[in-house]
Parts: structure tokens; C-alpha cells; sequence
């Protein structure tokens, strides 16, 4: 009989007592917290029906503010890029006076809520600020109140995801391999484009992805320096504010649903493209 | 106490990690399970100690079924592989840790518990070392601390995963005799896991040699030598050499190489050899191989590696003779005996048809 | 200095790509907090102290730190259990779970407001018929707290699951084998071994909980002296044109990060490792 009832359910063995109870407290924790709101927000919107949805989608303005967060965050996370490798070279490969406190500074956009980057990014490149004077004066460029001022509230959130995901495989690249590059014959450029840069690719596909991520739903950061107006500088969420207000909660929810439908491929590709790197290395 | 083991399953996905295996130790018995990575020993280590679950069979200790008891509950010591210290304790407290989470009712009383971990660390030789950190100290220390740890619980059975493994072989030598003194000293029942053959044969009462999941033999060291039970066990045990020969009318002949046939007592055809390096003799003179290398052996006899038609064969010194061995010197082969099994599995004893040469002596001794 | 590798760049690349390096952080990253500080400070420190010694500043001071005082212990304890079911246990769906609890990083916090505003509120599945029972989740304390818990969730256990998982399962195998209940065993050998990782997932969590604006901007409905957090009451003296005012508030808040960058620092110094990956 115990081998007709072993057959029927393999004896599980838990090696570490204890897994029901956290395992129930984790479950419970990540359905009241996460799970069942996001369950509201894939729900919601269907009250409009198919076409209420689409309409409530594609109003001109919904559409701009779609166009200006991705557009945006896209860019941003760009830009960050190059910025975030430098950073990750310099406190990696770099001896300075001051770099343990360049490395703990670029922690800094974590770190600063929301609110005091906005307010503060918005007192530096306002048209008389620290920045924005010079840049007007001298280029005739104005960035806060404009989309621009939203790509750098951006950039500035972004770049510790990109430094921080970079700076761990630099600093396991070490110097041997292009050291190893280098007694073989390769000149600076080449050991740059064929040992360095495809190493770290991985880091910077990733690193770009949480940073475009993080943008895209950007808002404390953003609001006081984008001017927010309509079709031009008002970003998708903060429609989503102006709608609750209005009490179209469903209107809200489509937006909100359409911005998490739109960024999933972007994130996806990332990781597929990610994947195929990490396949084809091994 | 008694360990009784039946039809026991394991199944990972596709790989059987235990197919079946059934052993039983006696009372103070010590056994090695012996066998290459991804054998199944440590999985059935793991099972004795109720880490892993089992998908068919059955476990008793003491005559108790094991089933749905966890680890727990077993009160079996284990000794694991890289020991599994608690790093953030002091060695006091690592080997105190059994006691302390008892039940409150069993839990010893401070000073009561305070002179248990101090007889154990005494009983381990490591008395001056309670207020240290697992980092803090050698190898050999920290196995010291794992077994006391484990001796802690009073475990009705012991289990040691390969605990000589991360040791350097100078010290690991000296802490296998301490480690079996200590086994006769307590009266324990103890299992070893271990891929050292050497490290069995010297330690276990009975070795247990595991096969892809399976238990292959299961015997006292010298029965495994005398008579293993399939040709892996004897490949396995001895560092012997494989030779593919054929046996006509009861004799064994290795086509071209250099070797003497072997009597034998098998039907015709296709035959295997395992030849133990102790079992084949060099002589000096021509005779169709040549030495390649000249060693000592840790034990300080000299060993030949020859070369016969492409082969390199381990070989023993027949005689001695001016400028012999040296290398790149001729040399004839005498094989002493060997283990031979027909292509159905089938054993016998390969034994010289020729009388062996007065040289050859040596090479018989203590096998 | 370190003998320089035979291939570095020439010394004037690097000397340049150095400087760009730093010109870089001290635009991006010093300037906006020198900007908090000179701003907060620019009428003067009476003016400064006198904006967060008014009574609407210090409500607004005290339901930050109620509200942090309440998600944080919360997500510290379901960050723990499912950093510690992941790392030390089997069972299907491990990478589904991990997956999930990095979930809320990707959500726009104004998302993580709205979902609760689309259950609790007004025209909410469960908020009618709870304001009847006299319970108010939006505009309200539960809805911050929710909001909160919704944005901080993954802090505890994205630091201490990388950890928990590096030092893998064979000394809880070994205190199992030794008598070990299951809390026993987290309590005496997983927890002391992951604190320094696990106290640093708490300072970030509890910096964002603190810090954190669109979430609870969502759910707050703005009320002075109840439902504004310190954030929040930053947005209001600001768009009120109080900017010496908002600046004092905010650079408050910036203090705060500022602790938790340094006790983050302290921490990696103690551990010898990255505590903290990027949240």
C-alpha cells in the first residue's frame, strides 16, 4: 500500500521546516499590496467598453502625453547611457581625490525624494536659474517649461540605474582582458569595439531598461519643471491625476493600463535582446 | 542503532539520482558509500538525513520507518561537506546550538549546557578554540567543530558527507585514524560518503559502492578486491587498467600486446581484464614494452609506468638489476593475476599460465 | 599612485574623460542639492526654521513619519518571508515570485495611487459601501499607508534575497539536522547572517517611504495639517509661490537622503560588500 501511495504522490521533504507559514505570508502580502490592485487597473477601464476605451485613449491630448512620456523616458534613458558609463568608469578605474564621494553621490537621485529633484532641478534651469540663465543667454535654449526640461528631470532620475548595473561588470571585466587584447595586437579602438563594449552590453541593455522604466512613470520629479501644458509638455501621468479629479476613474485606469501595455514590449525586447546576448556567449 | 534501507527512489525530472537502493548497517557498524560524483551518494545521504524526500521505499532506524519525519525530528548527526558552520556564532555556540533549541523542557540548564559543549570540544581536541569564529580557524579545526556539533544531539546515527575533502592529504590521513578511534570509542553507527576509494578502504567496516543511482556491492575491503561484482567495481576499486581480450579453450590472450595469456576459467569469446598496477610485473630484458617513467609511491615502493603497443600500463618492479629500471629500457610483462568478466558479466580469476618467475614475489604481496 | 596598465589611455584622454566624470556629478548630482540648500537658506534661517515650525509643516512632519512607521515594519516582515522562501526552499513558481515582488519598480507610483483610488474610492468596487461602515481608505491614513506599501514594497527583499541566496541553504540544512524549528532557524541563523543587508533595505525603504510624492499625492486629496505629507506639503508651499519655505521643507526631506546615502556607505564600509543594489 505505501508503494501504491508513493506512486500516487512523491513524499515531498521540506530540508528547512517552516516554508507553509512564510510562504502564506508572502502570498497574502504580495495580493493585498500588488496583485489585487494591479487586478483593478486590467479591470477598470472595460467599463467604458472596447470602443470607450479607444475613444478614451485617443483623445489628442492622451495621445500627446503617451507621445511625450515614452518619447521622453526613451531619450533619457539614451542619454544616460554614455553619462552612466562614464560615471561607472570613472569610480571603477579611476583614483581621485573624492571619488568615494562621487560613488555615494551618484546614489543621490535614489536618495532625494522626488519632490525636493523637481523643485530643485526646476530652480536650476528656470529662466533665471544657476543654468537656465546661461543657457539663455548664451544659446537662446529654454528648458524648464518645456518638454526639454522633462527629458532632464528624466535623465537625472535615470542615471544611477544605468551606473549601477555597469559598474559591477566593469569593475569583474578588470584589466586583464584588454590587457590580453592589447598583447595581441589590438589597437585602443579595437579593444574598445570588440572586448569592452560587448562585455558591458548586457549591463547596458539592462541598465537602460530600468532606467526607461522608471521614467516612463515619473512624476514628482517632473511636474514642477514641465510646465504641464496641454499637447506640449503634460506627461502621461499626470493625466491620469487630472482625470481622477474629474472622477473618470475608468478613463484613469485606461491610461494607466495603456502605459503599462506600452512600456511591456519595450522591457521585453530588452530582455529577449539581453538573453540572446548572454546565449550566445555561452 | 540499526539503519535499514529498502528500494529506495529518487528522481530528479529526468535523471534517477537513487534507483532502488537497499543496504542495511548494524549496530556500531561503519560503512563507506563509495562511488563517482553524480552516483547518488550524497542524494542518499541527504535522504537518510531527511533533506530530500524519497519517490518510492523506505528508511528505518532503530526499526522505525522514517517516512514524513523531518530532519528535525531524526536526531541524526550530519557532518556536511564544507561543514555548514554558522558563521556568525563562536564555536561555543555552533556546537551548543543543538541543545539550546530544544524543546524547553529537554533544554539543559546554562551550567549544565556549558559543560556539555566543553566535554565535546575536549572529546574533539579542541578545547581552546570555544571562543573563536568559524573564519577564524583551520580546516581541520572547523571539521572538528562540525563533529562536535553533530555529537551534540546524542544522534542515534552519524552521517558524514566527504569531510575529508576540503583537509590537505597530510592532515586528512592523520584525522581519518582519530575519526574511526573515535566511531569505536562512542559506539556509533556511522555512514560515510565519500569518492576517495583510499579513504573507504582504510576507514569502513563495509564499503558500499554506488553505480548511477545504483548500489552495486556492498562488502568488507578485501572481498571488493577479491571479488568484484561487476567490472565497474573493478575498474573502480584499485586503479586497475582495462583490457579488451579473447578467450579460446579457457585461455585469455590480449592480441598483440606484450602480455602472457591468462588462464581462466570462462566460456569462448569477447573478455574484459582489470589489471591492478600491483598485478603486473616488469621484468628486465626484451620482451616487447619499455618503461616509460620510473615514481615512488607515497608508501616509497617504486612503480613503473611501461609502454607495450601504444598502451601505458602501471606495472610494479620485478627485480633488481644493474641499470634497471631506468627509462627507455626494455622490459618482458608478467601478470600475476587479474579480473576478468565475460561479455554476459560473468567473473573468474585470470591466473598465469606459466609459473611466475622467483622475481615476481613482491608483486603478490599484500593485495 | 598604481603603476598605470600598459594600454590605459593616453594621459590627457584620461585626465579629460576624469574631469568630464566629475563635471558630470557636480552638475547632475551636487548642483540640485546645492540648489535645496542656497534656496532654503536664501531669506535667511529665521525665515527657514519659522516654515518648519509652522503647525501645517509639523502635521505634515509627523504622518510622514506615522505613515513610514507603518509600511515599513510591514514590508520589512513580507520582504523577509518571501526572500527567505525563495532563497531557501524549492517550489514551483520561484522565478514567477521573484518577477512579481520586482513588479511595483516598474508602475508609475501615480499608477500604485490609482489602483487603490480604483478600490477605495469614492466611485471605488469597496469604497461606497466602507464609507458606510464609517471606514475612509482614500483621503485618508490606510490609503497613504497603502500607496506607500505599494511603491516601497520591494526594497527589504531585493537586498536581502541576492544575499540570502549567495550564502545558500546548508546552514539551515545543518540546524535542521541539529533540531532547529523553522523559526528557529531564521531567527538564529538566517537573520544575524543577512542584518547589515537587511538593515540597509530598511534605510532605503523607509528613505522612499518618507520621500515618496506621486503615490500618495494620488491618494491624499491634499487635506492641510491631515492627509499632506511632507512631500506633498513641499507641492503646496511651492505652488503657492512659498519658495523659501518650500525649499526649508524640502531640504529636510534632502537631509534625510543625505543620512541614508551615509548609512548606506557605513554599511557597505562594515559588510565589505554592496549591500544595497539599485532599487
Amino acid at each position: 500500500m505505501s508503494a501504491a501511495l508513493a506512486l500516487a504522490a512523491p513524499r515531498r521533504v521540506r530540508a528547512i521546516p517552516g516554508f507553509g507559514l512564510a510562504f502564506g505570508i508572502t502570498l497574502a502580502w504580495l495580493s493585498v499590496i500588488v496583485l489585487v490592485p494591479l487586478a483593478a487597473l486590467a479591470i477598470r477601464p472595460w467599463e467604458l467598453g472596447p470602443l470607450g476605451v479607444w475613444d478614451s485613449l485617443t483623445e489628442p491630448r492622451v495621445l500627446a502625453s503617451l507621445r511625450l512620456s515614452f518619447g521622453a523616458a526613451l531619450l533619457a534613458a539614451a542619454i544616460d547611457l554614455p553619462l552612466g558609463l562614464l560615471l561607472a568608469w570613472a569610480i571603477v578605474r579611476l583614483r581621485f581625490p573624492g571619488r568615494a564621494l562621487l560613488d555615494a553621490a551618484i546614489d543621490l537621485p535614489f536618495a532625494l525624494p522626488t519632490a525636493v529633484a523637481g523643485i530643485a532641478l526646476t530652480a536650476i534651469l528656470a529662466p533665471n536659474g544657476w543654468l537656465g540663465a546661461p543657457l539663455a543667454a548664451a544659446f537662446g535654449w529654454k528648458v524648464a517649461f518645456t518638454p526639454w526640461g522633462v527629458v532632464a528631470a528624466l535623465v537625472f532620475v535615470g542615471l544611477p540605474f544605468v551606473t549601477r548595473t555597469v559598474e559591477p561588470v566593469l569593475r569583474d571585466l578588470g584589466a586583464e582582458a584588454e590587457e590580453a587584447a592589447a598583447t595581441l595586437g589590438a589597437t585602443r579602438p579595437q579593444v574598445l569595439a570588440r572586448v569592452v563594449l560587448p562585455a558591458l552590453l548586457p549591463a547596458l541593455l539592462s541598465g537602460f531598461g530600468l532606467a526607461f522604466a522608471r521614467a516612463v512613470g515619473e512624476y514628482g520629479s517632473v511636474i514642477f519643471i514641465a510646465g504641464n501644458m496641454p499637447m506640449v509638455s503634460e506627461i502621461a501621468p499626470l493625466l491620469i491625476v487630472v482625470r481622477l479629479e474629474q472622477f473618470d476613474y475608468a478613463g484613469a485606469a485606461a491610461i494607466g493600463l495603456a502605459m503599462l501595455l506600452l512600456s511591456f514590449p519595450v522591457l521585453l525586447a530588452l530582455n529577449l535582446w539581453q538573453r540572446a546576448l548572454r546565449r550566445g556567449r555561452a | 542503532m540499526t539503519l535499514a534501507v529498502s528500494g529506495l527512489v529518487r528522481r530528479f525530472g529526468d535523471t534517477t539520482a537513487l534507483d532502488g537502493v537497499s543496504l542495511a548497517l548494524g549496530e556500531g557498524e561503519f560503512v563507506a558509500v563509495l562511488g563517482p560524483s553524480g552516483s547518488g551518494k550524497s542524494t542518499l545521504l541527504r535522504a537518510l538525513a531527511g533533506l530530500e524526500g524519497a519517490d518510492a521505499g523506505e528508511i528505518r532506524i532503530a526499526g522505525r520507518d522514517m517516512a514524513g519525519i523531518p530532519a528535525r525530528e531524526r536526531q541524526i548527526g550530519v557532518v556536511f561537506q564544507n561543514y555548514a558552520l554558522f558563521r556568525h556564532m563562536t564555536v561555543f555556540e555552533n556546537v551548543a546550538f543543538g541543545l539550546r533549541v530544544r524543546p524547553r523542557a529537554a533544554r539543559p540548564a546554562r551550567a549544565e549546557l556549558a559543560r556539555q559543549v566543553r566535554e565535546l570540544l575536549a572529546l574533539v581536541q579542541i578545547p581552546e578554540l570555544e571562543r573563536r569564529y568559524p573564519d577564524q580557524i583551520s580546516g581541520g579545526q572547523r571539521q572538528r567543530v562540525a563533529l562536535a556539533r553533530a555529537l551534540a544531539i546524542s544522534p542515534r546515527l552519524l552521517l558524514l558527507d566527504e569531510p575529508f575533502g576540503a583537509l590537505d592529504a597530510l592532515v586528512r590521513r592523520e584525522v581519518r585514524r582519530w575519526l574511526r578511534g573515535l566511531h569505536d570509542r562512542l559506539g556509533l553507527t556511522t555512514l560515510l560518503v565519500t569518492h576517495d576509494q583510499e579513504e573507504a578502504m582504510e576507514l569502513a567496516d563495509r564499503v558500499a559502492v554506488m553505480e548511477r543511482g545504483r548500489l552495486v556491492q556492498f562488502d568488507a575491503p578485501p572481498a571488493l578486491l577479491a571479488a568484484p561484482a561487476s567490472p565497474f567495481v573493478a575498474g573502480f576499486i584499485g586503479h586497475a587498467t582495462r583490457l579488451e581480450g579473447k578467450v579460446q579453450d579457457g585461455v585469455l590472450r590480449f592480441g598483440t600486446l606484450p602480455l602472457p595469456a591468462l588462464r581462466v576459467a570462462l566460456p569462448d569469446g569477447r573478455a574484459t581484464a582489470y589489471l591492478r598496477p600491483r598485478e603486473v610485473v616488469a621484468l628486465p630484458g626484451a620482451g616487447g614494452a619499455m618503461v616509460q617513467l620510473v615514481r615512488a609511491t607515497a608508501e616509497g615502493e617504486l612503480r613503473l609506468v611501461v609502454q607495450a603497443s601504444g598502451l601505458a600500463l602501471d606495472a610494479v618492479l620485478g627485480e633488481a638489476a644493474p641499470g634497471w629500471p631506468a627509462r627507455g629500457a626494455p622490459c618482458r610483462l608478467h601478470v600475476v593475476a587479474a579480473q576478468v568478466f565475460a561479455a554476459d558479466g560473468t567473473r573468474a580469476l585470470g591466473q598465469p599460465s606459466a609459473p611466475a618467475p622467483v622475481a615476481c614475489r613482491a608483486g603478490t604481496e599484500g593485495v | 599612485m598604481t603603476p598605470r596598465p600598459a594600454i590605459d589611455p593616453p594621459r590627457w584622454l584620461h585626465l579629460a574623460l576624469g574631469g568630464l566624470a566629475l563635471l558630470v556629478g557636480l552638475l547632475l548630482l551636487g548642483l540640485p542639492l546645492a540648489a535645496v540648500f542656497t534656496e532654503a537658506l536664501r531669506r535667511g534661517w529665521e525665515v527657514a526654521s519659522a516654515a518648519i515650525a509652522e503647525p501645517d509643516t509639523l502635521a505634515a512632519i509627523r504622518l510622514t513619519l506615522l505613515v513610514a512607521a507603518i509600511a515599513v515594519p510591514l514590508n520589512t516582515i513580507g520582504g523577509l518571508a518571501a526572500a527567505w522562501c525563495i532563497a531557501k526552499h524549492e517550489f514551483p513558481g520561484r522565478r514567477l515570485l521573484t518577477a512579481l515582488i520586482e513588479l511595483p519598480f516598474s508602475v508609475s507610483p501615480v499608477i500604485a495611487g490609482l489602483v487603490f483610488v480604483l478600490i477605495f474610492g469614492m466611485q471605488g468596487w469597496l469604497g461606497p459601501s466602507l464609507r458606510e461602515h464609517g471606514i475612509q481608505v482614500v483621503f485618508a491614513l490606510p490609503g497613504l499607508v497603502l500607496a506607500t506599501l505599494f511603491v516601497t514594497f520591494p526594497f527589504v527583499a531585493r537586498t536581502v534575497l541576492p544575499l540570502m541566496q549567495e550564502q545558500g541553504r546548508a546552514e539551515e540544512e545543518a540546524a535542521a539536522t541539529l533540531g532547529a524549528t523553522g523559526w528557529q532557524s531564521f531567527r538564529r541563523v538566517t537573520l544575524p547572517n543577512v542584518k547589515w543587508a537587511l538593515l540597509s533595505g530598511v534605510l532605503l525603504c523607509n528613505a522612499r517611504a518618507m520621500g515618496e510624492f506621486g503615490a500618495v499625492s494620488v491618494v491624499s486629496g491634499h487635506i492641510r495639517g491631515q492627509t499632506n505629507t511632507m512631500p506633498l506639503h513641499v507641492e503646496i508651499l511651492y505652488n503657492e509661490y512659498q519658495f523659501a519655505a518650500a525649499f526649508a521643507v524640502a531640504a529636510l526631506l534632502a537631509l534625510l537622503g543625505l543620512v541614508t546615502l551615509a548609512a548606506k556607505a557605513v554599511l557597505q564600509r562594515l559588510t565589505g560588500r554592496a549591500t544595497g543594489p539599485a532599487p
